[in-house]
């Protein structure tokens, strides 16, 4: 199974091995990683979902619909070229090991 | 000596209730009670991802199998609690077990209005509510050819939309003249309808259903009688007061409760659908039914219980997906004076913004999540643009904010 790594905005490190294609934050969420909320249970709905990617990993994602690139203008957290929802990436092989940082205040 | 908190009910509201209560180094016992059989789980994507296949049932849930155990929180599934004792601070369930608390929290949601013919209730009608239910309607559509849905609003056109991909013919029958009435302006109404036409859908307005014979056969009050394979029904909710009936809780349409979800009983909270709250952006009293209600309630009710108290402030904000359509709605727009569209160059992505005497009260966004995440923000701010401003679309509306900030 992928591995992911949340890293949470005051630090604490997660690394949990998602099954293929459940969502960052369906990981994130059943996981207990804090400061991904999820409100519309990944309706792309509420933007709480919000995280950085680390560089590295950033040109391996899928493009964002453009449903998602509207959603991250309205981010509590500052929108970044390594913002994504985080209801809206699934764990892939390809994406083994990606490391994924929580904003601060959601 | 370690205090407990007893949580009854297990939805949105209870379980963001003992996370919060975890997440606020509350160190006493945690009981969450449901009276359903199935690991907590979310609610919205049951008439949207479950149902059209997207999501299944472990990527509904609210948390991983462990968090409960791993937080110490005693999750007690499939019992229903009988009765509240207020004078002895305990409850006890349909079990037979008793179960002492220092808190309380009602967090037991609402439930489906059901059809009734003639004093009975009608047979053979089936309901989305629960995960329970969600299962039962999968196993029952993908034989039907043709399915009737009773009512126009958000759950029977979620459930129209989604049988429709499903290549079924559905046929929607409202009471109203148009869908959605309760909530939405007329220009939406026009949208969803035009929407659900061109996708096949037969609309029936204006007309109810006056009998419906063993699930196959529906009598409509203009005399036309319509077969179908399988009716599904969503009529409203209500908020019963069994629960509370025999015990000093306080009811008049849901659990009277203050800003910090108590209730007149001071160590017991209402939150989320059943809870008759003050809401200062509707400026009166009433019941919400939405996942925003739910959760924030809970983290009121939750920083009580901890010494940290806070009064609920939330915008309140809704959601329906049916097809490309995604509607969201910040805001209580109920009694506006005036509605301005403000539209996008694209067709069907606009706002309507809702002023009332000069203010705004509230933003439906149709296919504009931006416009909607925005809205929460000056809703939140007590900012309000001018008429003018919303109807311009080439007006940055968030420039507003960054001005206060």
């Amino acid at each position: 199974m992928p591995k992911v790594i949340y890293i949470e905005a005051e630090g604490k490190t997660h690394e949990i091995e998602l099954p293929l294609g459940a969502t960052f934050m369906e990981g994130a969420v059943q996981n207990d990683v804090k400061g991904i909320i999820a409100e519309c249970g990944g309706s792309c709905m509420c933007a709480t979902c919000h995280v950085y990617v680390d560089d590295a990993y950033l040109n391996l994602l899928p493009e964002m619909e453009e449903e998602e690139d509207e959603m991250l203008e309205g981010t509590i957290a500052q929108r970044t070229a390594n913002s994504r929802l985080g209801c809206q990436v699934r764990a892939s092989k390809a994406l083994d090991g990606i490391i994924l940082r929580i904003p601060k205040e959601k | 000596m370690k205090k407990r908190v007893v949580i009854i009910g297990a939805g949105h509201g209870g379980v963001q209730a003992a996370s919060t209560l975890r997440e606020e180094g509350f160190e006493g016992e945690i009981i969450m009670i449901s009276d359903e059989l199935d690991a907590p789980y979310q609610k919205p994507p049951l008439s949207k991802g479950y149902l059209q296949g997207k999501q299944n049932a472990q990527a509904i849930l609210f948390r991983s199998e462990n968090y409960y155990n791993d937080n110490a929180i005693d999750l007690k599934l499939g019992v229903r609690v009988a009765k509240i004792d207020s004078e002895k601070n305990e409850i006890n369930l349909s079990d037979g077990a008793v179960i002492a608390y220092n808190y309380l929290i009602i967090a037991t949601g609402a439930c489906n209005r059901r059809l009734r013919f003639n004093g009975h209730i009608a047979e053979k009608v089936y309901y989305l509510r629960n995960f329970s239910d969600a299962k039962m309607i999968e196993e029952k559509i993908n034989p039907a050819s043709h399915i009737v849905i009773i009512g126009g609003g958000f759950i029977g056109l979620e459930l129209a939309a989604l049988a429709v991909e499903k290549n079924k013919k559905v046929t929607v029958i409202e009471t109203e003249d148009r869908l959605m009435k309760r909530v939405l302006p007329e220009t939406l109404s026009k949208v969803f309808y035009e929407t659900h036409v061109a996708h096949g859908v037969e609309m029936i307005l204006g007309v109810s259903v006056v009998d419906i014979i063993d699930g196959k056969k529906i009598k409509l009050s203009d005399g036309n009688e319509i077969d179908a394979d399988l009716i599904l029904a969503g009529i409203g909710v209500i908020v019963e007061s069994e629960l509370t009936e025999n015990s000093e809780v306080l009811f008049n349409n849901g659990i009277v409760v203050n800003p910090f979800q108590q209730t007149n009983i001071e160590n017991i909270y209402a939150i989320g659908d059943c809870a008759n709250h003050y809401n200062p952006f509707a400026k009166k009293s009433l019941r919400l039914e939405s996942v925003q209600n739910a959760v924030d309630q809970a983290k009121v009710a939750a920083a009580h219980i901890v010494e940290r108290p806070f009064e609920y402030n939330t915008v309140p904000w809704f959601w329906t997906n049916q097809y490309h359509l995604k509607l969201q709605m910040a805001g209580i727009s109920f009694g506006f004076d005036e509605a301005i569209i403000r539209q996008s160059p694209k067709p069907e992505c606009f706002s309507v913004y809702y002023f009332k005497e000069e203010k705004l009260i509230g933003v439906d966004s149709l296919n504009r999540p931006a416009d909607h995440l925005n809205a929460r923000k000056l809703l939140t701010a007590g900012i309000s643009p001018s008429k003018m401003e919303v109807a311009d679309f080439e007006f940055n509306l968030s420039g507003l904010l960054k001005q206060e900030i």
